[in-house]
């Protein structure tokens, strides 16, 4: 086939990136080296709109041991230990084919951690969907979920928590963010920089087939109405042979066998073998003809490009072919050597005898675009003022019913039960807690991991919003007792081509890096989609961020349910009565406009830790972030989980009840403690100035808010439970 | 009258299902297989006597909601 | 005492099934698949998972494993053997046991505690436990257990069910019934109690921190009778 620029084009290339691609290799492309260019280079792989902006992240602290730029991060939970943990986005192949988008979404996860030598020890998502109302939505949800499940269940990897929302925003484009964390030791870490000259390229796993051949260049295009067409390049996934994998490579892995190994993920066999070779400044030479095939008369355009799942490659010490075989053999997998590192700093390719491409690696890692796109600053809105007379006609129970039984704050239950949470014998704290937790096997170390996003507040103001996000996962850590060590990202934004998109991108980056950096909380991986629009209308921006800490002591492990009768509830971080942009504001008053709450990184900082050294001196028996729905809901959720009641003390605050209620300001804990404590709580929390106050008592199974304003448990639970299940039954 | 329809995976398609049994029919001695698809059978009485009428009643069906396009083809016959 | 775990191509509770066997004492190995010698049990273990990625029909392919052969054996002669979430799916396809699992009545995978009652004590699994309510939990997809009237009739006169799905306070109702399955049937026997299949995971309530203990319960008491 005939290259020129039309058919670069066609291939998502611009013209002036052809240009570009003809004067490095200072002749015209083939197609299978085309075809290369337009995968390496577009926005899933080059980052080429993102990249100067990610750079500004923190990505370095003490614990950090590998930073964004491998398969995956990587930190240090001492005793020799490690973890492995990343999130990634499946956002384009799962609204096209629910159910293998994400079932392909997890297993590519999940490959990315254990290619490190990890094993997989909990997944999470945070999946978004379109207005309940849109016909679409519900097909999409009972996909997604039964994708997730179908793949991470058959994996034998608990799924331990995660996010679900619904927002009109994502009616064209939803999304699915799949993150893994795995276990290593931390000299047992393996790596996808290639060494040595002559040593072979190894190929194993599932066959190639013709299966999302450029599912890549989908990922770094809008939707418009030819979506149809793209139908074919959607994957299946095969979670019985990613097991199979994930054991075999856990087995060679053991010994000392691996140079580097690569997952082909996106790009497949072009983007592991370029960046295996480029990592380690050295050519790679493959023969095409031995790579096992799937299908008859594949091209090599279409076996460089293949997206099948479940293949690994790697560079494979001399001499140890025979022993990799002979473990891949026993998995009943594919195994075949297909190339060499070379020192020709190319990568060639042969097939039947000829050379098919020829490109010098650099050209298609450092020489790759790189953007400065044009990008809007967002103003900070201004606040609404609310007439006292909006709240007149409204009662607190009716309020709160319908706050509880919102799609965004109502148990997710009927999701999570469709997850495997508890295989492997670990999971100590389940699906619907502030974090999952599961135990380090075998010690007395157990990590956390929540994830979060705030779609809402980063849409109003990208700079605040990201701040928000990372202060949101970093109390979710802390509620459960952990300490939070680092976080992943998934950034999900409309086009970077459009000045607005651009620039809720760019501002809620500087809102991350400015919160992680403060919190000490560092970037250690992540990934970006673009994208996510139809047509002209974008998503709303939606950072989603993974957060994992570390308990010392697993016993000493916190959770939300409210534990004993007079035990005191204190609210920890002042509540200014912040409305605008509150779900409360949004659902109640249908107010949309206005500022989202400040992010104070100070009292965050201060108030999550004064909370943690509470923890370790054993004063705290519950605990539970307030975010979403403000301090009503969380108090209810409290209650719900641990089947007791409470009855409030007498407000002093000067505020209207709603605003107490309902605002959604930061850096709020509330916390259960038993009254002989009180005193030498309020010690430690003076101390540190934090602020904090009695909120109320704990009683049976009522709350009390006033003399007229009482509800029973059940009926709290009954808000709060039925709105998914009978959603997806209706 | 009666309509039966076969949903198979697309020809390039991945049949993980189909690739295991195939593997597990090797180990059990029938090594003479050279691939194994497996998909779906339906059949489905129609109140309709026009054979060509039934058929594109049952090929809306597969098309709408029986087969999954995306990743699925299907085949209508005739039963009686 | 001696156990054995079969680790099958996808089985993925094995680990959790040696790590609870090991707990209460005791001496278990794994055995692979392809392997057709069984080292010298006193209890062989079918762990949960998803064998052969549930492809054909959950188990199917499992059952027709070089191993199982001699699991058949093992069972036929006596021996103790018992198959756990996916393990009764291939005891039910290796005919050790009567019925058949089918997909949960509400079509979706269901992980979650349930409460089972179990009524026959006169077998080495459950002679001498004191509760006859056990707190148990279920993670499968397809544990909708069903077989022929003429078989229920059979079974029911052999007193082969060895568990039932039920609320807090022993009562069987549908109410109580997270498959399906028919009767509530959470476990069954072979004719000769010495094969169980039962759709709960004992290995993962064995710890106050994980799902509850009554694993644990189930665990100390097998060991204690087979000693």
């Amino acid at each position: 086939m005939l290259v020129n620029q039309k058919v670069a084009v066609e291939h998502g290339l611009k013209a002036e990136e052809y240009e570009k691609i003809c004067k490095l290799l200072k002749r015209t492309p083939n197609i299978t080296e085309l075809g290369i260019f337009s995968a390496m280079w577009n926005e899933h792989c080059s980052y080429k709109s993102s990249r100067l902006h990610l750079k500004k992240m923190p990505t370095k602290g003490k614990k950090v041991i590998q930073g964004p730029g491998e398969n995956a991060g990587v930190i240090d939970i001492e005793d020799g230990d490690a973890i492995v943990f990343k999130i990634e986005s499946h956002n384009h192949p799962s609204f096209i084919e629910p159910y293998q988008g994400a079932a392909t979404g997890v297993g590519g996860i999940m490959r990315d951690v254990f290619t490190m030598g990890a094993r997989p020890i909990a997944n999470l998502n945070s999946i978004h969907f379109g207005s309940p109302q849109h016909k679409k939505t519900k097909n999409l949800l009972r996909g997604v979920v039964h994708g997730i499940g179908g793949y991470g269940n058959c994996m034998g990897v608990p799924t331990i928590a995660g996010q679900t929302s619904f927002d009109s925003s994502y009616n064209g484009n939803i999304l699915v963010n799949a993150m893994t964390l795995g276990l290593v030791k931390k000299n047992k870490i393996f790596y996808s920089k290639a060494a040595g000259l002559n040593k072979p390229v190894i190929y194993v796993g599932s066959k190639t087939g013709r299966d999302g051949i450029h599912g890549a260049s989908m990922a770094s295009a809008s939707f418009d109405e030819k979506i149809e067409e793209k139908k074919p390049t959607v994957q299946v996934g095969d979670p019985f042979t990613e097991k199979l994998l994930l054991e075999a490579c856990l087995e060679l892995m053991s010994g000392d066998s691996i140079i580097a190994i690569q997952d082909m993920g996106a790009a497949g066999l072009t983007s592991s073998s370029i960046e295996m070779a480029s990592k380690g400044n050295l050519g790679i030479e493959i023969n095409l003809n031995k790579v096992p095939c799937r299908e008859l008369k594949m091209t090599p355009y279409e076996i460089m490009l293949s997206e099948s799942q479940e293949r690994m490659l790697i560079v494979l010490e001399n001499g140890k072919e025979e022993l990799a075989k002979k473990i891949f053999d026993k998995w009943n997998l594919d195994f075949a050597i297909i190339g060499k590192t070379t020192n020709t700093k190319n990568i060639e390719l042969f097939f039947d005898n000829k050379q098919v491409a020829n490109i010098p690696v650099n050209t298609l890692v450092e020489n790759s675009p790189m953007y400065d796109r044009k990008w809007k600053k967002a103003k900070l809105p201004k606040k609404n003022k609310l007439k006292k007379e909006v709240f007149t006609k409204l009662k607190i129970k009716n309020v709160l019913q319908k706050i509880l039984s919102n799609q965004n704050i109502c148990s997710k239950e009927w999701i999570w039960q469709q997850y495997d949470h508890t295989v492997m014998g670990d999971t100590i704290q389940k699906p619907g807690g502030d974090s999952g937790v599961v135990r380090v096997h075998g010690t007395d170390k157990a990590v956390a991991a929540s994830v979060d996003s705030s779609a809402v507040y980063c849409w109003a103001h990208p700079l605040t919003g990201g701040k928000q996000v990372v202060a949101e996962s970093w109390r979710n850590l802390i509620s459960v007792g952990a300490t939070p060590t680092a976080i992943t990202n998934c950034l999900n934004f409309g086009s970077p081509e459009n000045e607005d998109n651009m620039g809720e991108f760019v501002e809620c980056v500087e809102g991350i890096s400015e919160a992680s950096e403060y919190l000490d909380f560092p970037v250690v991986s992540g990934n970006v989609s673009f994208y996510n629009q139809t047509k002209e209308v974008g998503i709303k921006p939606t950072p989603s961020i993974g957060g994992v800490g570390l308990i010392k002591n697993y016993k000493k492990m916190i959770t939300m349910d409210l534990k004993e009768i007079n035990n005191l509830i204190l609210v920890i971080g002042k509540t200014e009565g912040h409305i605008d942009q509150s779900l409360f504001a949004r659902t109640i008053l249908d107010e949309k406009n206005g500022p989202p709450p400040e992010v104070n990184l100070f009292n965050e900082k201060n108030n999550g830790e004064s909370l943690l050294s509470l923890i370790e001196k054993d004063y705290i028996k519950s605990a539970h972030d307030i975010s979403l729905g403000g301090l009503l809901t969380a108090i209810s959720k409290m209650c719900i989980k641990g089947n007791k009641g409470i009855k409030f003390r007498k407000l002093k605050n000067l505020l209207n009840k709603f605003e107490y209620f309902f605002a959604e300001d930061q850096g709020r804990y509330l916390i259960e403690i038993n009254l002989k404590d009180l005193v030498n709580v309020k010690k430690i929390l003076d101390k540190n100035s934090v602020f904090h106050e009695e909120l109320g008592v704990i009683i049976e199974k009522e709350m009390i808010i006033d003399e007229k304003t009482k509800l029973t448990i059940d009926e709290l639970r009954s808000y709060n439970t039925n709105w998914l299940e009978n959603y997806m039954d209706s | 009258m009666k309509i039966s329809a076969i949903i198979t995976l697309k020809n390039d398609v991945l049949d993980p299902q189909g690739k295991v049994i195939h593997q597990t029919l090797d180990g059990m001695g029938f090594d003479n297989v050279n691939e194994v698809r497996q998909g779906k059978y339906f059949e489905i009485d129609v109140k309709e006597n026009d054979p060509k009428k039934a058929k594109e009643i049952v090929e809306n069906m597969c098309s709408k909601l029986l087969a999954n396009l995306v990743i699925e083809n299907y085949k209508i016959i005739e039963t009686q | 005492m001696k156990s054995s775990v079969i680790t099958f191509p996808g089985s993925n509770c094995d680990r959790d099934m040696d790590v609870a066997l090991k707990k209460f004492g005791f001496n278990n190995k794994m055995v692979w698949h392809n392997d057709s010698e069984l080292p010298k049990s006193d209890l062989i273990v079918l762990p949960g998972g998803f064998s052969y990625g549930d492809y054909l029909r959950c188990g199917s392919m499992a059952s027709k494993s070089k191993i199982m052969q001699s699991v058949i054996n093992f069972a036929k002669s006596g021996g103790l053997v018992m198959g756990v979430c996916n393990g009764f799916q291939i005891l039910v396809e290796a005919g050790l046991v009567p019925g058949v699992l089918l997909r949960n009545k509400y079509l979706q995978f269901i992980c979650k505690n349930v409460f089972v009652k179990l009524e026959n004590k006169e077998n080495s699994y459950f002679k001498n436990l004191d509760k006859n309510i056990l707190e148990f939990h279920i993670a499968h997809n397809e544990g909708n257990y069903f077989c022929t009237n003429d078989q229920l009739k059979e079974i029911e006169d052999n007193n082969q069910i060895a568990l039932y799905y039920c609320d807090n306070e022993g009562q069987i109702n549908e109410n109580f019934n997270p498959n399906g399955s028919i009767k509530n049937i959470a476990g069954i026997f072979n004719k000769n109690k010495n094969v169980l299949g039962m759709m709960p995971h004992p290995e993962r309530m064995i710890d106050q921190s994980l799902s509850g203990e009554d694993g644990s319960l189930f665990f100390k008491n097998l060991i204690n009778n087979i000693r």
